[in-house]
């Protein structure tokens, strides 16, 4: 896709959040008319949401790692977090599965409504197991199991239930196709994940998130682990995930925020600092603090 | 100044050789002591180790004893012990790492684990004795050495079990659960799987020590002269003997060889030896394939 492509999506103005209070999307400069059709309730300036995180806090035990998140992720958009280490980017990412549920002493505080089911995520009543079905993650290093390239990908259909031979080498064909593997391993399916390089583990733990056809992606710092060549694959791959996902991606690498995203929401101490367009956040960023980050000059 | 610094580079050097010379002198002191206890052992014994010695029922003529009768109630007892030890303290192991809370109650059950292991055998012999024998009624068998030792064991297949299951990373589960696996998936597909050759060889390494044990044995009342051995399961008809074997009375190898020890001949002595390499050569045997799977799992999965 060309630079030109890739800004020709629809954008809307950035928002400076002040703290906590500020309401997202009031504040938006401009609107664009051919948007407001097809938008949610919520933010009147955006495209159809995929999600929406509001006042979302998050507590280890006491320490209070997230401070009331509001935060809307685009369908078939990829949002972006940037900010320092340990401002709680992988954090945010890590509640929209419930991944924390796993671990003792962890608290969520607001709302992750997911469209358009309009279910809070995070609510006690959801089941963090189904979430975890609709919602795909990839890790920072890639963890494709100890088995063949086929059982790591069949496994979130396995979960899902699907017995039938046939159905499940389909799926994992389209899958392994769809993150631009499968020629790379067709001839060797049964395999080991592990003869694989570390970018295509990547990839194929790309396909294995997206086999069982979830909702939305979750990527937390996919490239971290990974050559710029191989980077520049998952990078390509991002950008083709997006016609059919809202993809939600924490990343420390600035050029790649800005390469392959098209909305950037930058967080520092736990807080969500400014949010909008990747090129407005990059080229005219609002605050003193995203400019100083996006620059180079703290962080 | 330069030629200060050659000299505590000169001396380090030397602090360096020495304590290299030290190590290689402890590990051959280790390996001395085992070479002269097996090659004594072949010396007396290795003439006594044919056909008939190992087929034959104990005898009063030492030429014509053996140690049939040993060897398979040693065999029937192993396999009761692994029957019991290994499911009971693989679970106890998954339980204990990945379902209990992380808690006091956990550190103290985890505390009291790795006390039992240290309480000395002949301690469980009692326990064995007081529990099986005489509470459940269940005699001077098979089955009460079996479970005896199974208890003994069962620490060792605990921790080795929940060693194994910690070598798997966080990010492997964490995988396993983005997917919407629930906990017993996580388990059942992968977390077994992959510690399957750290429990093995943790497995492996108990049974072998419950080979060698004597002491609890001899409280469980194993005897040392029996010229028969116990039911076949297979027995006809079928079914209604399969279980006969569990309340027979039983010799094990151990034992054998201790009360050939302690007969006054020289005879008997050889007989002793003999049984001896039989009881080691088994429990290398066991510890190569240990060594073996945890090699072989360790090549097919590398975090």
């Amino acid at each position: 896709m060309s630079v030109e492509a890739q800004f020709a999506q629809p954008r809307p103005g950035n928002t400076v959040l002040t703290g906590n209070t500020a309401p997202l999307g009031n504040t938006a400069p401009h609107q664009r008319p051919h948007m407001t059709e097809a938008s949610k309730p919520a933010s009147p300036q955006l495209p159809p949401l995929k999600a929406h995180a509001k006042k979302l806090s998050f507590f280890y035990g006491t320490h209070q790692a997230l401070h009331a998140i509001d935060l809307p992720l685009v369908d078939m958009h990829v949002t972006a977090l940037i900010g320092p280490s340990g401002c709680g980017k992988s954090t945010f990412l890590r509640c929209f599965n419930r991944i924390h549920d796993l671990y003792p002493n962890t608290r969520y505080d607001g709302e992750i409504i997911l469209y358009p089911s309009a279910a809070n995520i995070i609510s006690r009543d959801v089941d963090p197991i189904e979430m975890r079905m609709r919602i795909g993650m990839v890790f920072q290093k890639p963890n494709p199991f100890p088995k063949s390239i086929f059982e790591n990908v069949a496994y979130g259909l396995r979960l899902k239930g699907i017995r039938n031979a046939t159905e499940l080498k389909d799926r994992v064909e389209t899958a392994l196709k769809s993150t631009a593997i499968w020629e790379e391993v067709k001839n060797r399916l049964n395999k080991s994940a592990y003869d694989l390089s570390g970018g295509q583990q990547q990839r194929l733990c790309i396909a294995r998130a997206v086999a069982a056809e979830p909702e939305m992606l979750l990527m937390d710092e996919p490239c971290s682990a990974l050559d710029p060549i191989a980077s520049g694959k998952i990078e390509d791959l991002i950008r083709e995930l997006r016609k059919k996902y809202a993809v939600l991606i924490v990343t420390h690498n600035m050029q790649q925020a800005s390469r392959a995203s098209d909305y950037t929401a930058f967080m520092y101490m736990g807080k969500l600092v400014e949010f909008g367009a990747t090129t407005d956040i990059f080229t005219n960023p609002k605050s003193k603090e995203t400019e100083d980050y996006v620059t180079g000059r703290f962080g | 100044m330069d030629q200060q610094t050659a000299k505590i580079v000169a001396r380090r050097k030397r602090e360096d050789r020495l304590f290299k010379l030290l190590g290689i002198g402890c590990t051959l002191i280790a390996l001395a002591t085992l070479a002269v206890l097996l090659g004594n052992l072949l010396y007396t014994g290795f003439s006594r180790l044919d056909w008939q010695f190992l087929t034959s029922f104990p005898s009063r003529k030492a030429e014509s004893a053996g140690i049939l009768a040993a060897s398979v109630g040693t065999l029937a007892v192993i396999a009761v012990t692994a029957l019991t030890a290994v499911p009971l303290g693989i679970a106890a192991g998954v339980y204990m790492e990945e379902y209990a809370r992380k808690g006091r109650i956990n550190t103290i059950i985890e505390v009291n684990i790795a006390n039992l292991a240290g309480v000395p055998s002949v301690i469980y012999g009692l326990l064995g004795l007081g529990l099986f024998v005489y509470y459940f009624h269940l005699g001077h068998s098979i089955l009460s050495a079996g479970l005896t030792l199974g208890l003994l064991v069962l620490p060792i297949v605990i921790v080795a079990t929940r060693e194994a299951l910690r070598t798997i990373p966080v990010h492997i589960r964490e995988a396993a659960y983005a997917l919407g696996a629930t906990k017993w998936q996580v388990v059942r597909h992968h977390l077994v799987r992959y510690a399957l050759g750290g429990i093995s060889t943790g497995v492996i390494i108990a049974l072998s020590r419950a080979i060698g044990e004597t002491a609890p044995l001899i409280v469980i009342g194993a005897v040392t002269f029996i010229r028969f051995l116990p039911t076949s399961p297979f027995e006809a008809p079928f079914p209604h003997h399969a279980f006969d074997w569990l309340q027979s009375p039983f010799a094990v190898l151990p034992n054998q060889m201790f009360d050939w020890t302690s007969r006054p001949t020289e005879d008997f002595h050889r007989n002793a030896a003999a049984s001896g390499i039989v009881l080691i050569a088994v429990t290398l045997t066991l510890n190569a394939v240990a060594i073996f799977v945890r090699y072989r799992a360790r090549r097919n999965i590398k975090w």
